[in-house]
């Protein structure tokens, strides 16, 4: 016997649907792609030309830093979480969340937590200045007052994101429908059984740095500081072994959507659906062994040196795997291009050209020149917006008439995708000629020889800001209208999410289907 | 605060609470308690209110949380797939605070066996660091810090005056540490014994092997209690005693923390037990994961002893 | 104003152009101007690594065009609008091993020049000189170890030029006070490390990039072929101005070194020797004024207001207009409550600290009207 909704906005503070925590994971999500995205622009409207003429440098400082950890921790893992939200139980036939009170727990610890971190911009002092990787002791004796704020904020976010992989694990591992075997998830579940791993192996570390800071800011601990026997390198070994694995929680599951998205619009089966899992388990395990790599010029001995590059190029081998299945996955298929396809496809190219910056950054001796550069920041955003961003976008457009029940609007979806992909090319492909050419990053001013990248990076970062407004809109326009859905959506996709009615009744799979 | 669940309905198989106010509020009490602890640290008069404010707020709530969950299952509401997922959401909980604990581990290992030697000047990195802190060498504990080596005293990074290492087999039993894993270990064989009994449902013997852990609990925490104060007024061991007195404090501190909070949970158990006869012999998942806690307590305890105290 | 506006309008043409334009056809100058590429530089190594750089973006170029080639055929060739029909294949064991293997060698291929190369790169030993780096918020200091010469390297670019008063010369931002002077063809090796916040001492031409941390020693070595003018900037975030502090290396034949670095050790001893001397009050002012605004007002500002509350005022403060002993312990030895304000007292000399001390209590309408003398800081850091 289901119920449906609950009337008000009390319906939001106290619900334990899994719909309608995604939902809400969903929009404070969004909400803080804009809020980032406006500092970004801060950022590239600064830098349009040298000279210091919009920001002062202190001010810049803290917009690098807040863009950099609303984007992650603000939108693209709880947009994940979202995603995981709604589709999870549906794809693996579960009522709900396995711990649906703790599921709501999860997501409104975020609004607080962000709360708090954004209400540093207003303090004395000003925001957090160093930069998202929060390096000692420039986090630490020469932070602002408000960096205490950010490591609690940082805290509550991390047991927010634990509980959100607990619940994600558990409910993979006990509430599978009858019949749906390991092997029969779709990738997108996998791919965040395993992301679920990674959160829970590193974001307790993740606490544990910043509470050597607390206690060497607060308390007279010594840990970064090396008067006292201790190392500000330390910093960077335990950061790094939370944050290599995080850049991997933001493109796991994005693997999963692209691998749904390619075999509906191909109207083939994925190729290689066992080997894309076990690429994806060997991706996770090596990203536990490769943090340095972003350490490289901080003086390690040779031979961790090497060690940390042969890693860190291993990785290629089994992403590559991947990259190969999905163009295999098109091969010979019978295709068509609506909007979730063009993000995915868009997705594999501009990812794939992410991934080659990563290799190359991986080669340590090149590293030393590349390091801190804009090749870096161009290398990362490719991994990152065209890659995370990209994928969460087609997951929404591919998902969307299952959720609301109605068809989003093919022309303004492609428009969207076509401005997004010219202004995120014009914004981050110049960034490697910048960075190469001897650019360094968090920089509010630089040499003329920068300047004609840097004009173009910024009137690129206002088009696909621009974009994204187009995309709300959109979305906005679905939920209220439009034709309606049929329950398949789209051309005889594959998963039990396309099995229940359009929309998506509140609850569904209250009793288990049989899966064959 | 409960669900409102209707009843007449018969539940569904997998229950799923349709509403419930426990998680906004428990919200609202983290919240208010790190806001008001950085406000705190940060020296604003109002910090300490809203930290407490929040702290009551959330530990009534999660009482209240963990009252709901029992009472639930009383009711019959959980089946067997549902207590699973207890299981496994407890069994992950534990690992992330392995994890945890990995991180100060892995700090401990890397300035012992990698920065404090080249500190000291001592290998391939280690080159030219003799001109910033001459006369530095490196032991563990590290007694003399570079700052003192370097600058005499107008060093302001000092290390302790004494460390709690081990003094040698012939003096363990004068040795708190020794006694404290005793104690901790004898405890954890006392918790799987009132387990055993509890499966057995021999309620009495439960009690009593239980009421023990619990004693065996505050036991240690006390003699915890007193190395601290020790090592305070006594040895000149504090946070501030360079990376020894850090590494020390936030190892044995977080995990003197994680007893405090087993230890509490293992009464709860208790009384539980002793006041509502809760627990049956095949449906105690509340005691089995405060016992799965403390044996990971205990384990992290086996660590601890061996490369902070006896390695030391 | 108006120049600004020129070179924008100018500037946002060339872009256009350089849309429209073929690459091929643009000027050499144009090229150099738009920086596409990695710098060869002017040493072994750091011509080794453009040429590891070139050799993995052509083998990431390749297979970049053999996927995304495949790609597009697809996409062209196997679209629904087209009539093509889906196959079913979805499997197959012999392209995965392929697939994993032909990666895996290419992959080896990369390691082995990289793996030399690295190993060049770590190899310290042997200097024919030490230069010691320290990192400083937001300056260099270099130490010639064992010649008794130590200065401040400091950005000298105008802050008109900064706040766009005045037209930016090409060397905007990459232009320093003291170069760091350095013989060619010697082994030149570089102890680097940091006296607050973690930088990164990188001159690309070198290519050498290492970070300064503080309580720790770096090694990294050069060894330049060609007489010239080496720009760099440090590559790690360490504060407020870390976009300006920027790195200079003029290498130069020996001879010329030699007599640069005796020319260095006389003033030194001159230096020394001012010590003893005593000054006139105006004399000691505006040096004050000189040493206060290259290295006191990047944070109290060149109007001595600061930036409340990070950085207090000089204006009216009341350690700048209380007690001497005071005002001389905060710039000898740094605030104790506040690492920002640095102990000055082993940054500067005796003289350039008197002056600056009397400066700062007589300048900006703190009419204390003492006159501080080297000699008083001697004793005052003697204390
Ligand atoms: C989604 C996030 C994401 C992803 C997926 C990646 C993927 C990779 N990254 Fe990236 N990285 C970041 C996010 C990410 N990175 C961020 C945020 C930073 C900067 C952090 C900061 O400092 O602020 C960073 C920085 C960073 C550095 C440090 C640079 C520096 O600071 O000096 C390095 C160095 O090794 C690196 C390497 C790699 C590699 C090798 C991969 C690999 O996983 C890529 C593998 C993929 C491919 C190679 C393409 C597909 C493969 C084939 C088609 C097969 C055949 C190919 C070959 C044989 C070449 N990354
Ligand atoms: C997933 C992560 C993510 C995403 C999506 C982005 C997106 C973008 N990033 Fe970001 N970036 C990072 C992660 C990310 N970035 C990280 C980790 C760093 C490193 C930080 C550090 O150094 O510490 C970084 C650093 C970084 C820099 C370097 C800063 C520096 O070194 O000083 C730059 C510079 O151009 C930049 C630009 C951009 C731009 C233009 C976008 C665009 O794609 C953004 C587009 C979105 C919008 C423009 C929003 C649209 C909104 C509007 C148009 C306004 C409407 C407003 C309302 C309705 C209120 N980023
Ligand atoms: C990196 C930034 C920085 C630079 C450069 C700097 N200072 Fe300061 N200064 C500070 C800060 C921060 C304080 C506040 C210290 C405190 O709160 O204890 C301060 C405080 C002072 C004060 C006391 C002001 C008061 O009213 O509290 C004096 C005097 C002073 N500095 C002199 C100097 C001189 C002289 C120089 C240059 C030789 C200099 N400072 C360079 C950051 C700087
Ligand atoms: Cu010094 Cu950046
Ligand atoms: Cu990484």
């Amino acid at each position: 016997m289901a119920h449906g909704p609950a009337k008000g906005f009390t319906r939001w503070l106290y619900t334990t649907n899994h719909k309608d925590i995604g939902s809400m994971y969903l929009w404070f999500s969004f909400a803080m792609f804009l809020l980032g995205g406006v500092f970004a622009l801060v950022i590239r409207a600064e830098l349009f030309e040298p000279g210091l003429q919009i920001v002062e440098p202190e001010l810049f400082n803290q917009m690098t830093t807040m863009h950099g950890l609303v984007m992650v921790f603000g939108a693209v893992m709880p947009a994940f979480v979202g995603l995981a939200n709604w589709m999870i139980p549906m794809m693996i036939g579960a009522p709900d969340m396995a711990l649906p009170r703790m599921n709501n727990w999860s997501f409104w610890i975020l609004p607080f937590a962000f709360a708090m971190m954004t209400s540093t911009l207003f303090m004395e002092g000003g925001a957090p200045n160093f930069g998202w990787t929060f390096y000692a002791p420039l986090s630490t004796t020469y932070a602002p007052p408000s960096v205490t704020f950010f490591i609690f904020a940082v805290h509550i976010m991390g047991a927010s994101s634990i509980m959100g992989a607990i619940n994600i694990i558990a409910t993979i591992m006990n509430m599978r429908a009858p019949g749906m075997t390991y092997m029969k998830m779709p990738l997108f579940v996998w791919t965040w059984f395993i992301t679920a791993y990674l959160l829970i192996a590193v974001m307790p570390v993740l606490a544990g740095v910043v509470t050597m800071m607390l206690f060497d800011i607060h308390f007279g601990t010594s840990f970064f500081d090396a008067a006292g026997g201790g190392d500000p390198v330390l910093f960077q070994h335990v950061f790094w072994f939370f944050g290599h694995p995080e850049v991997y929680i933001m493109i796991l599951p994005a693997f999963g959507i692209v691998s749904a998205i390619i075999p509906t619009f191909a109207r083939k089966p994925l190729f290689g659906y066992s080997s894309m899992v076990y690429a994806t388990a060997s991706i996770a395990f090596l990203s536990f062994v490769v943090w340095a790599h972003h350490m490289f010029t901080v003086g390690m001995p040779l031979a961790g040196e090497l060690a940390f590059m042969y890693m860190t190029m291993l990785i290629a081998v089994p992403t590559g795997v991947k990259v190969f299945n999905w163009v295999t996955t098109m091969f010979k298929g019978s295709m068509t291009f609506e909007t979730p396809m063009l993000f995915s496809i868009a997705f594999v190219i501009l990812f794939t050209i992410g991934g080659f910056s990563g290799l190359m950054l991986a080669i340590a001796p090149a590293d030393f020149q590349y390091h801190d550069t804009y090749f870096v920041v161009a290398h990362f955003h490719y991994v990152l917006v065209p890659g995370a961003i990209f994928s969460i976008t087609a997951g929404v457009y591919y998902w969307l008439p299952k959720w609301c029940g109605n068809m989003y609007n093919e022309t303004m979806g492609k428009t969207h995708f076509w401005t997004a992909f010219i202004g995120l090319n014009l914004t981050f492909f110049p960034m490697h000629f910048a960075g190469l050419s001897g650019m360094p990053r968090r920089i509010p001013d630089y040499n003329m020889m920068f300047a004609d990248w840097n004009m173009i990076s910024s009137v690129g970062a206002f088009l696909f800001g621009a974009a994204q407004i187009l995309f709300l809109f959109n979305v906005i326009a679905t939920i209220r209208g439009g034709k309606k859905a049929t329950d398949e959506v789209w051309e005889n996709p594959e998963g039990l999410e396309w099995t229940v009615a359009s929309p998506a009744p509140y609850h569904t799979f209250s009793k288990p289907p049989q899966v064959s | 605060m409960s669900s409102n669940q209707d009843n007449t309905v018969e539940h569904e198989e997998y229950y799923v609470p349709e509403q419930s106010k426990l998680p906004i509020f428990a919200s609202i009490g983290l919240f208010l308690t790190v806001w008001g602890a950085a406000n705190w640290l940060n020296g604003d008069a109002n910090g300490p209110m809203y930290f407490f404010a929040g702290s009551l707020m959330f530990a009534f709530v999660l009482w209240n949380w963990f009252s709901i969950v029992i009472s639930e299952n009383i009711q019959g509401l959980n089946s067997p797939q549902l207590k699973k997922s207890y299981v496994i959401g407890m069994a992950w909980f534990i690992f992330s605070e392995v994890m945890f604990f990995a991180a100060f581990f892995g700090a401990l290992f890397y300035v012992r066996s990698l920065a404090g030697p080249w500190l000291a000047g001592e290998g391939e990195q280690g080159l030219g660091n003799d001109l910033i802190w001459p006369g530095y060498e490196h032991e563990w504990p590290v007694m003399t810090t570079p700052d003192m080596a370097a600058n005499g005293d107008s060093a302001t990074m000092r290390g302790p005056e004494q460390n709690m290492s081990n003094p040698g087999l012939a003096n363990w039993l004068g040795w708190l540490p020794f006694w404290n894993t005793a104690i901790l270990l004898t405890s954890s064989v006392t918790c799987h014994i009132a387990h055993g009994a509890l499966k057995k449902d021999n309620r009495r013997q439960f009690n009593i092997w239980l009421g023990l852990t619990v004693l065996l609990g505050i036991a240690f925490i006390i003699l915890q209690i007193e190395e601290y104060v020790h090592a305070y007024n006594e040895m000149g061991l504090t946070l501030e005693s360079g990376i020894y007195g850090a590494t020390f404090f936030l190892l044995t501190g977080f995990h003197g923390a994680h007893v405090t909070l087993g230890t509490f949970m293992l009464l709860v158990m208790f009384l539980r037990s002793v006041l509502k006869g809760h627990f049956k012999s095949d449906d105690h998942f509340g005691f089995e994961s405060a016992s799965w806690y403390w044996h990971f307590v205990d384990v992290v305890w086996v660590g601890l002893f061996l490369y902070v105290y006896v390695f030391g | 104003m108006l120049y600004r506006a020129r070179s924008l309008l100018s500037r946002l043409l060339s872009v256009c152009l350089m849309a429209a334009v073929s690459m091929q056809s643009m000027a050499e100058k144009e090229v150099e101007r738009w920086g596409l590429n990695m710098t060869e530089g002017v040493t072994t190594v750091s011509r080794d690594i453009f040429g590891l750089h070139m050799n993995i973006l052509w083998w990431c170029v390749g297979i970049g065009v053999v996927v995304f080639g495949v790609m597009f055929y697809t996409m062209l060739a196997h679209r629904k609008s087209k009539g093509a029909k889906a196959e079913n294949f979805h499997e197959s064991t012999t392209l995965e091993i392929i697939w994993t293997v032909i990666p895996f060698v290419i992959l080896i291929i990369m390691a082995i020049p990289a793996t030399t190369t690295l190993k060049q790169i770590y190899d310290t030993e042997e200097a024919d000189m030490d230069i010691v780096i320290t990192g400083y918020q937001w300056k260099w200091k270099y130490e010639y170890l064992g010649q008794d010469v130590s200065f401040f390297s400091l950005l000298s670019t105008p802050i008109e030029e900064i706040q766009n008063l005045k037209e930016k010369n090409p060397n905007y931002l990459l232009e320093v006070d003291e170069p760091l002077v350095i013989p060619i063809n010697k082994k030149v090796r570089f102890l680097i490390t940091a006296n607050d916040v973690i930088h990164s001492w990188w001159v690309p031409d070198l290519a050498v990039k290492k970070d300064a941390i503080p309580g720790f020693m770096n090694a990294a070595w050069t060894r330049v072929d060609e007489p010239g003018i080496y720009r760099g900037q440090c590559a790690e975030l360490c504060g407020k101005d870390h976009g300006f502090m920027p790195i200079v290396v003029k290498a130069v034949p020996q001879d010329e070194y030699d007599q640069w670095i005796s020319e260095r050790r006389e003033m030194a001893a001159k230096l020394k020797a001012m010590a003893n001397q005593t000054f006139s009050f105006d004399e000691l002012y505006s040096k004050g004024e000189q040493v206060y605004n290259t290295v006191c007002a990047a944070c109290h500002q060149a109007n001595g207001e600061g930036i409340p509350p990070t950085f207090p005022a000089i204006k009216g403060s009341p350690v700048a207009t209380g007690p001497l002993a005071g005002h001389m312990d905060m710039v000898i030895n740094g605030s104790r409550t506040n690492p920002a304000m640095a102990a000055f007292g082993d940054q500067l000399s005796e003289v350039d600290l008197a002056a600056v001390v009397t400066f700062q209590r007589n300048a900006f309408g703190n009419n204390m009207g003492d006159t501080i003398q080297p000699i008083d800081v001697l004793k005052a850091k003697q204390q």
